[in-house]
Order: structure tokens, then sequence, then C-alpha cells
């Protein structure tokens, strides 16, 4: 609002078009290309780290200076993270602890339990 | 796809809500054409940007999903206490428990707490409206289109009968074909998008806009409420609405997160939804708690007890809501060390609780209360809710959630902290700011019989339900013929009539406040006893909130405001404001996205696909979109102030 004289968003429409075409590399790298799937795995997470880059660079206010209470994206970015260590770390902690992946062929949820009386007998 | 195929037929309850459906809709159209009010429904409601206007249709939707909701619950409570009527078949038994779950926490607690927010917090820190207007009045109709859309479920192909938790696999393609599910994943989804635009709203609102002076720690203490429940909103809904996507994709497009076949793992639904579900039980009652600390202390008329304590365990509880959802589960089998962990965070969440109890207790202790109806609310909310609160935590301990789990010692824990947490509070806080919003009270008499009929129900209710469920009853039982439970039942659908009166009650108060209420002359309605700064502006507030924001010091600035005479009219030093326009677009845009959702419920992809379009060629408009607000003259302030003030 503050200079609403420069109609042409430079930046944004830059940034637009560069998240268009990684994500479209992205779908490309995992339904038609022949590459190996560690590599299209690999190939994923930078495209993604990027993405993240051109957002928070090119859309949002990471380039802003610190205000009157610190640095305001960085620390909503630091709550960010703090959420998301919860989400996976406290994922994979609920629901790998005590249960064992090898999809065995013989009763499944049975043995999962039986095992999982063994381990949690400490 | 012949319109038969999609109404839902077979039960005579059905078609009675499809006649009333009919005949209300004809009736509005109707009433609306011939007093010509098209253009005034248009004008002041539909295309309104003002906050306190916005709150008020939350405030009144929610009250008509209490109703739909309520209407629900009295349903089932007449199936349990006469199991052998066949008022009810097992389908749509379970549909029902399944929208009164959804329908009470999505579309009637949080909304009607963001409608007292959406009002009250602009007006408690000094601001004219929210930080950004445009996007409060997106949020609104995102959460009406989104609450429509579940709603119109039970007559046009049969309502989600999951259970409002909707589990995997239970709730996935393969065990509950055809569109009931994906009614509860688009209006979640849809009204989530509002609620999520709702906290940073009102995030942003807070941090940047408060009167001059006013610290974080000068606060009015709903506001602080409001703050910490924004924060829980914004880290928390995210979870919700991949978790929403992630299942729809499943649905509708075939994928495999959460089913038994390929690789799916079903029981992560249920981690994602606790780790959204446990910050949205406090994300509808840390408001609450804000509000009962706002009317405790104006009718005890003293300072709040221990402010900084009851900000920093408003904090310490948002921080712990994060760390404690495996409690929903501990009968999944994660073992002993998970669910000792969690078992011990629950636990830990009753030490700040407790800090705000006995803060309240302290700020009643030596006052002279005013028994008002607001109060009632407020004082009754409290032992109530430590009854919950105690069951809450035996509920906690992990080796007995196994004998409670999932029967009605559950059921009676939940609906004792919401209802006597949640729902008072809502009842309590419209009361109390009523006079602010329509610039006169409710019945002060008639109020007093709405609280005691629905008071005395709701433990009537609830309370025999803690001994059904010691008494092994379950959840989500549509025949429940067991001679030992037939009595405690009995009572208990006595105490949901009792509820029903309460409200019935209450919604005649209205109308007769309505008509006979004496109108509010001043701002200060409470017998001069307001504290914060919504009760300085006159009443009805002018639109502008405002003529001048006072500068602000110390917690509770209205009372040395009063006795120094200040007020919000600062002759003087009135100037131009700044106030946004008025528009249509994020009504005509959020219709375009409702559309394309009731498109993914049927899997008509071609209408998703329109409907997105129309939202999308929307939001290409907003980015267009110059209109920088207008200005309010000096004189037209000076004017209104002059008469408001009787100046």
């Amino acid at each position: 609002m503050a200079n609403s004289k420069k109609r042409i968003p430079t930046n944004h429409i830059v940034g637009f078009l560069l998240s268009l075409v990684m994500t479209i590399v992205a779908a490309w790298a995992a339904l038609q290309s022949d590459l190996p799937v560690m590599w299209i795995i690999i190939g994923i997470m930078a495209l993604a780290v990027l993405q993240a880059g051109v957002q928070l660079f090119m859309f949002m206010h990471v380039t802003e200076s610190a205000s009157g209470n610190g640095h305001v994206p960085w620390n909503m970015m630091f709550h960010g993270f703090a959420l998301a260590a919860i989400v996976v770390a406290g994922s994979l902690f609920t629901m790998s602890f005590g249960f064992s992946h090898d999809h065995g062929d013989n009763g499944g949820n049975e043995q999962h339990h039986e095992q999982h009386q063994e381990e949690s007998g400490y | 796809m012949n319109i038969k195929a999609l109404l839902v037929d077979g039960d005579p309850l059905i078609y009675g809500a499809m006649v009333s459906i009919g005949l209300v809709t004809v009736a509005i159209l109707f009433l609306l054409t011939y007093f010509k009010k098209w253009g005034w429904l248009w004008r002041e409601w539909l295309t309104t940007v003002d906050h306190k206007k916005i709150g008020i249709m939350y405030i009144l939707s929610a009250l008509v999903m209490l109703f739909r909701g309520g209407m629900d619950a009295m349903m089932m409570r007449v199936q349990l206490a006469f199991p052998d009527l066949g008022f009810l078949d097992s389908q749509h038994y379970n549909e029902i428990f399944t929208t009164h779950g959804t329908i009470m926490i999505i579309f009637m607690a949080m909304p009607f707490l963001i409608g007292l927010m959406n009002i009250i917090v602009p007006l408690q820190i000094g601001a004219r409206d929210f930080a950004f207007p445009y996007l409060n009045a997106l949020s609104f109709w995102a959460f009406f289109m989104g609450a429509m859309l579940f709603n119109i479920s039970f007559v046009i192909g049969g309502s989600p009968d999951a259970g409002w938790t909707s589990y995997t696999p239970l709730s996935g393609a393969a065990m509950s074909p055809g569109p009931g599910q994906n009614f509860y994943l688009m209006g979640l989804q849809l009204s989530g998008i509002g609620t999520l635009a709702t906290g940073i709203n009102l995030m942003v609102t807070i941090l940047k806009m408060r009167a001059p002076g006013m610290k974080l720690f000068h606060m009015p203490i709903f506001t602080w409420s409001t703050l910490v429940t924004s924060f829980i909103i914004v880290f928390a809904f995210p979870i919700l609405t991949i978790a929403l996507a992630l299942l729809t994709i499943d649905r509708i497009f075939g994928s495999q997160f959460f089913t038994l076949t390929g690789e799916g793992l079903p029981m992560m639904w249920a981690n994602l939804f606790w780790m959204w579900g446990h910050p949205e039980v406090y994300i509808v009652i840390l408001p609450a708690f804000g509000i009962f600390s706002e009317v405790i202390a104006t009718f005890a008329k003293k300072r709040l007890f221990g402010y900084s304590a009851m900000v920093w365990s408003m904090i310490i509880i948002a921080l712990l809501s994060f760390l404690v959802w495996v409690h929903h589960f501990f009968t999944m089998g994660a073992g002993a060390f998970v669910n000792s962990v969690f078992s011990v965070s629950t636990m830990l969440i009753a030490v700040p609780t407790g800090v705000k109890i006995f803060n309240w207790l302290a700020t009643l202790y030596k006052s002279k209360i005013e028994f008002s109806v607001a109060m009632l609310w407020a004082l009754a909310f409290i032992p109530s809710f430590i009854l919950g609160g105690v069951t809450g935590v035996m509920l906690g301990m992990a080796a007995a959630d196994f004998q409670f789990h999932n029967s009605y010692f559950l059921i009676a824990h939940f609906h004792y902290v919401l209802i006597a947490g949640t729902v008072f509070a809502c009842f309590a806080g419209l009361v109390y700011w009523y006079p602010k919003m329509f610039g006169h009270k409710m019945n002060e008499r008639i109020g007093k019989w709405a609280f005691w009929f629905f008071v005395i129900g709701f433990h009537v209710c609830f309370f025999p339900q803690y001994f059904l469920g010691l008494d092994g009853m379950p959840r989500r039982l549509f025949i429940t013929n067991v001679v030992e439970w037939l009595p405690l039942n009995v009572i208990s659908t006595v105490g949901a009539f009792g509820m029903g009166i309460g409200f019935a009650i209450f919604v005649y108060n209205v109308y007769y406040s309505y008509r006979h209420s004496e109108r509010e002359t001043t701002g200060d309605s409470w017998n001069g006893n307001g504290r914060t700064l919504e009760w300085a502006t006159t009443t009805p507030v002018p639109y502008y909130n405002f003529a001048t924001v006072p500068h602000v010091d110390e917690i509770d600035p209205y009372v040395r405001m009063k006795k120094e005479g200040k007020t919000t009219f600062d002759e003087p030093n009135v100037k131009p404001i700044h106030m946004p326009s008025y528009t249509g677009r994020p009504f005509i845009m959020m219709a375009f996205l409702g559309l394309a959702s009731f498109g993914l419920v049927f899997e008509w992809i071609w209408l998703a696909i329109v409907g997105l379009i129309g939202g999308i060629i929307f939001m290409i408009l907003r980015t267009y979109d110059y209109d920088e607000g207008y200005y309010v003259s000096v004189e037209e302030i000076k004017r209104t102030e002059r008469k408001a003030r009787g100046l």
C-alpha cells in the first residue's frame, strides 16, 4: 500500500515463475524421469529448499530489518521450526516406538502386539 | 446425476427437516422482498468489513449452529432413553453424533468466541478495526460457506458418519464410500482457511495496533487470551489443513496415506488429528478464561488478582498444549514409555490451570459481588469446570485410561470442560458485552431463568454420565437397553431437555430485550464498573470506534480516565480518521470456493475447477485492488460524538 505507484511487482512475478518452474521440474522428476529413486528424492529435497528460499526472500519479509520487538520474521520462523520438530520427532516417537515394521506374513497385528509387550517390559 | 439420487430419503425425520428448510428459505426470501431489504442486506452486511458487524454475524451463525447441534443432541438423548422405541436407526444415529460433535466444536464454539473477539478486541486495545479488514470479511465468509456446506449434508448426499474425529481407515474411501465424509473434509477445510486467517489477523492487530503507550502487559486479559489463542491457531491449524488435504487426496484421487492397503498408516490420521485437536481444545477454552476474568473483575469491582500470573499461566498452557496429544489415543498401544511421557505432560497442564482457578477465587475474596446474569455464568463455571478438570487428570493417567477410554466417563468429562468452560463463557460474554453490541441490555430476570434451567439441566444431564461410564457404557452406542444403564440414561435425557429449555428462554430473551429493554445512554453499561477501554466509547459504538485514542500506561486504564474526567472524545485533538471501504468481493470469492468444495464433495471435478477458477479470478482482482479506504472528516466525527454524548 505504501508505494502503490509501482504497479508491476517485478519481484513477485519472477518469484512466481521460478516457483512454477521448480514445481514442474519436481513433478517431471517424480513422474517421467528415469533417475534412480535416491536421486529423485535428493532432487526434490533440494528443490523444496530452493522453493522455500524463493518464498521467504521474494514474497515474505525475511529481508525486513529488526523492529521494536527484535527481528519478527526470524522469531516466527524459529517458532515454526520448533513446531515442525515437534510434529516430526513426536510422530516418529509415538508412531514407531514399540512397533516393528517388518510386515511379517503371519498374523500382522497380533505379532506386533506380542513383540511390543516384550520390548516394553523394562 | 439426477436430483432424486442426491436427496436423502426414507426417513420421516429427514423429510420433516427438508420441508422445514424449504419453508424457512421461502420465508426469508419472501420477507426480504416484501420489506425491500435486499439492498440493506447487501450494503450493510454482505459487503461489510466492519469488525463489529462481522462479529455479530459470527455470533448469529454460532447461535444457529448451537440450535442445530442441540437438536442433534436431544435426538440422541431420546434414542438413549427409549432404546426400544426405534426413534433412530443406527445409520441415522451415527450421522447425528458425528454432526453434533463437528458442529459444536468447529461451527459453534470457535465462531462464537471469534465473534466476541472480533467485536471486543479492537475496542479493548483502542484500534479502529482489524489490521486487515478485507481479510476479516474473507475469514467470516469462508467459515460461513464451510458451515453451510457441512449442514446441507443431511438432506443432500448424506451426512458424515465416522465420528467428529473421522478416524481412518473407517473414514477412508474403502469403508465410507459416497459423499458423506467428503462433506466433513471440505467443510472443515474451507472454514479452517477462515480460522487460520483470523488467527493471523488478530495476532497482527494486537501486536501492531494497540493504543499509544499500551505495552503487552497493560492489555486487558481477554485481549491477552486472544493473542495466545491466535498463536495456537497459527501453529496448530496448518496440521489440520494438511491432514484433511491428505485424506481428501486419499478419498478423491486414490492415494494411500491412511489406507490399510498400499503401505498406508491409518493411525497417522489419529496422530495428526490430535496434534491439531489438542491445541484446538485450548483454542476454545483460553478465550473463555479471558471472558470469565473480565466478567469476574467487573462484578467483583476489583482489579483481577494476579494479572501477570494469569498471563503466564495462559502462555504455559499454550506451550504445553502442543505436547500432550497422545493422551487421546493411549490405547493405540504405543508402549509404556511413550504413554508415560504424555501422561506426565498432561498432568502438568493442571498446574497453570489451577493457578488460574485460585486467582479467580482470590479476585472474588472479600469483594462485593454483584450477582448479574453474566456473573452468575462465571460463578457457575468455577465449580463445574473443576469437576471436568479433575476427571481430566483421571483420564490423563495412562493406566487408568485403558478403563475410561471410549466410555461415557470420557463423554461426561469433555462436556463438563467444554460446556462449563466454553458455552458458559459464550453466554457470559454475550450477556456482558450485549449492550456494547446492540445498545440495550438483555433482560436480567429472564436471563436468570435461562441460566438456572441451563445450569441445572447441564448437571442433571452430564453428572450421571460419569457413572454410566464407570458402569461400562461405551460412547457412540446406538442400542443401550441394558437394565443397569436405563435409569441414569433417562435422568440424563431429562437434563438435556432442561438445557434445551434454557437455550429457548435465552433466545426468547433476545427478542424480549429488543422490544422492551431500556436503551443505553452511556457507554459504561454496568453501573459504571467498566475497567477497560471498550466501555470508554459511546453506545452504540460509532463505526470508527474512537474519536481520539487515549494514551494508556497501566492495566484497566478506564478506571483512572473516569476519575480524571477524560473520554475518548478529546475535542481539540480530533483528526480525520482513515477507514477501510466496504466491498462485496470477499463474499463472492468465498461463494466460488464454496462451489468448488461442493463439486469436490460429489467428486464432480468440472464443477470444482469452475469454482476454483472463479476464486482465483477474485484473488487476482484483489492484487490489483488499489482502494485505500477513505477519511472521516473532523466535522462528521464531532457531530457524531456530540450527539452520542449529549453535549
